[in-house]
């Protein structure tokens, strides 16, 4: 079973992809282990109009991430041999307690800690980007990619359990991406934002969207890496949410309420919404929006180019 | 389900310890786990049969220590106990608070053989 997604299966492992190159035809997984130092077929189909016949090397190297590249575990175990009494129960003498003291989440938080030393170093804005599926995570990123990419650098990350429908969506924008499948895995982890990261190849200066997968509660314990952590709730949901899923409205730094737009139609009251989120996270920072009219699009925009700040000439 | 990506880190750290300790098998864990770690206890034991299996931990006895949440209100400063993020101070109500306790998610010992 893989440890990085919990996936039970081979059809459970975690991808990553280019859109447009394998759209079709995707066979393998994961492979933990292969031992065939060669080429597993994943037919991507390029549609090519003529028929060149091959050995072409494409460029884009796929590696698919599965290195999760395990730096650990440096950890201060010291192992009392002595047979002592620990917790009224003697214990034999082969038996060791060993004082692990160890957090489970250690190897994520170290290459999250990798991560965001990387987009330090080249001034990148990292955004995590929550929310439960539907509340429009994917329009509103094409929204403010449409409006912003002639003035500023942007990179996206997109996170599904399947398919590369997000990643189409910001490719036809002509924005670099990436897109993870988690196969059965409920939400992101640093090792494969590390992965995809490396295929981006990104330039100084920019903003990296990342696009969690669909999941008010998964996503709250795994740090990507991120500068802020960005929730959306949208006016189609319970106002109760930020009640019902307190870890990820804790552990975020901005909260974006999209589909404003509908406000006339729905049951929602906004003002309840925002009290019930500042009870969980008194720091939190709201934004008002509708992703599909453009409506209040303007105050996360100057957020948004705030937070870049620009390297001194 | 979280828990199983948890589970499975456990488990990683509970196969590296006791190789390294040159035992074989773990009798005991002991995991600390905050009420406000985002761990469900009850997830957390529906899929530990499935993670541990032909793993150093399939024999070991899981021993739970929970920890209680504890906040201190950043605005009168009192020390008070939780059981949710949303608590507000017991006091003036505020809803700024730092959080002490409660988060925990560690491996804190293994006995092995």
């Amino acid at each position: 079973m893989c440890g990085t997604c919990g996936c039970g299966s081979e059809e459970g492992g975690v991808r990553i992809l280019m859109p447009g190159v394998y759209q079709e035809g995707l066979t393998h997984s994961h492979e933990h282990h292969h031992h065939h130092g060669h080429s597993h077929d994943h037919d991507h189909s390029h549609d090519h109009g003529h028929s060149h016949d091959h050995g072409h090397s494409h460029g884009h190297s796929h590696d698919h991430g599965h290195g999760h590249s395990h730096d650990h575990d440096h950890s201060h175990s010291h192992d009392h041999t002595h047979s002592h009494d620990a917790g009224g129960i003697t214990l034999a003498p082969n038996k060791k307690i060993l004082e692990v003291e160890q957090d489970v989440l250690h190897h994520n938080q170290v290459m999250a800690a990798r991560n965001r030393g990387y987009f330090e170093a080249l001034n990148i804005l990292t955004l995590n980007l929550v929310s439960s599926p539907g509340s429009g995570k994917t329009s509103l990123l094409e929204r403010t990619l449409q409006d912003l990419k002639d003035t500023l650098d942007f990179y996206v990350i997109e996170g599904d359990q399947q398919t590369v429908n997000d990643a189409n969506r910001i490719s036809a924008l002509d924005v670099p991406v990436i897109q993870i499948n988690t196969g059965k895995g409920c939400h992101l982890e640093s090792d494969m934002v590390f992965e995809a990261v490396k295929q981006l190849q990104m330039k100084a200066n920019a903003i990296l969207m990342i696009e969690n997968v669909g999941n008010l509660v998964c996503p709250s314990m795994f740090d990507l890496g991120e500068k802020k952590r960005v929730v959306i709730i949208s006016t189609t949901e319970g106002e109760d949410k930020p009640l019902k899923y307190p870890d990820m409205f804790h552990s975020s730094d901005i909260c974006i309420i999209n589909k404003i737009d509908l406000l006339p139609y729905v049951n929602f009251d906004v003002g309840k919404v925002k009290d019930y989120a500042l009870q969980v996270n008194a720091n939190l920072k709201f934004f008002e929006v509708s992703a599909t009219t453009g409506e209040g699009m303007e105050a996360w925009y100057e957020w948004l180019k705030e937070q870049i700040v620009p390297k001194k000439a | 389900m979280h828990e199983l990506s948890i589970a499975m880190g456990i488990v990683k750290i509970a196969e590296s310890e006791t190789h390294k300790a040159g035992a074989s098998k773990v009798e005991c864990i002991e995991l600390e786990i905050g009420k406000l770690a985002g761990i469900e206890f009850e997830s957390l034991n529906f899929v530990w049969p499935l993670a541990v299996k032909n793993t150093v931990l399939e024999q070991a006895e899981k021993r739970i220590e929970v920890i209680q949440g504890q906040a201190r209100c950043m605005d009168c400063d009192t020390l008070f106990e939780l059981e949710k993020f949303y608590d507000s101070c017991p006091v003036c109500r505020s809803n700024l608070k730092a959080i002490l306790k409660g988060k925990e998610l560690r491996v804190k010992a293994l006995e092995v053989v």
